[in-house]
């Protein structure tokens, strides 16, 4: 008759096993199924010179970060300043999509916080967004040189992050920083 | 009730059913609906069974977030073009994972989520009948002894 009060305390580790892991996980973290695979195509006007255009040719042969940005976009706001001082250092080209934004304010936005981006993607109607499987900006995307998602970041861009989730990655994807300087 | 009352209960419900009215007109997008009514239907099924992944909670029919304005456009485009519901289901799960369906696919990662029902149901009749069985050895002598105790 053991097991009668045994198992009780069987079914509560069980539940509070679960609920330890399952309490601690963020709902708001959906893993994108684009990790590992080829980037999504996609062609847009530059935010800052609509006749031409920004693409997946744009970040071939280098290592590269992709960021979902937009002025309306509160958390946006609060990594910018990072995304700045990352720039600075040089050690790997940023590049923007600016989603469903107004380019004017995009632009104002760029001007008076400092521009991190060597270009931004104006994806007024957020196609591209929805082929990128964005859903919450900010978001960052690590791509290797040859195009593969190798990260992908939900949330603001912190140093902190940068230094336990990109560095690692971008180090074993190309060797030593910056990857800009790669020949290929 | 007063009649101050009546009235406040009457405003309240004319209220609410006024709420319960626009309800209604909010779902609407500024893309028409589909002229083939099984379309139609197929489509509004679909928009039903899609999260948005903004407000988790809420179909992308329901939600009026941004990102499900964009979703429902894209979706009703590509079933215009004849894309079939499979094909629309490909699309948002290869871009967002399965975590975008309300009903997601049987397979490798999902078969504890749709196994568990069945496993706690059967568990629950194993106890069941565990205590049936116990029962059921019970002598019934038993219960005269508690009728002895009873003053």
């Amino acid at each position: 008759m053991m097991w009668r009060y045994l198992m009780p305390l069987g079914i509560f580790i069980v539940l509070t096993a679960f609920f330890v892991k399952g309490l601690s996980l963020n709902p708001r973290y959906v893993p994108s199924p684009l990790l590992g695979k080829p980037a999504p195509e996609f062609e847009l006007p530059r935010l800052k010179d609509p006749n031409s255009k920004l693409g997946n040719i744009d970040f071939e042969g280098q290592v590269a970060l992709f960021n979902v940005w937009a002025t309306w976009c509160v958390g946006c706001r609060q990594e910018h300043s990072f995304l700045v001082e990352l720039s600075q250092e040089n050690n790997i080209p940023i590049y923007g999509l600016n989603w469903k934004d107004d380019r004017d304010a995009a632009l104002d936005w760029l001007s008076s916080l400092g521009d991190p981006y060597v270009g931004s993607a104006f994806d007024e109607i957020g196609d591209t967004a929805i082929d990128w499987g964005v859903y919450g900006a900010p978001e960052t995307f690590l791509l290797a040189s040859d195009g593969t998602v190798l990260y992908k970041h939900i949330a603001p861009l912190t140093r902190e992050i940068w230094t336990s989730e990109f560095l690692p990655r971008i180090i074993a994807e190309c060797g030593t920083l910056p990857c800009l300087e790669l020949d290929n | 009730m007063s009649r101050a009352r009546q009235l406040i209960s009457f405003r309240a419900s004319f209220g609410l059913s006024i709420l319960l009215l626009t309800g209604i007109v909010w779902a609407i997008d500024p893309t028409p609906p589909f002229d083939d009514a099984s379309l139609e239907k197929n489509y509004q099924e679909l928009i039903n069974e899609v999260r948005c992944l903004v407000c988790q909670n809420q179909t992308i029919a329901d939600s009026n977030a941004p990102l499900a304005s964009d979703l429902r456009r894209e979706i009703h485009q590509m079933m215009g073009d004849g894309a079939s519901r499979p094909e629309v289901v490909e699309f948002l799960v290869s871009r967002y994972g399965d975590f975008v369906l309300y009903r997601p696919p049987f397979h490798s990662k999902t078969w504890v989520l749709w196994g568990a029902p069945v496993f706690l149901l059967a568990f629950g009749f194993l106890i069941f009948s565990r205590i049936l069985k116990a029962r059921m050895k019970q002598p019934l002598g038993e219960y005269e002894v508690l009728d002895e105790m009873t003053p």
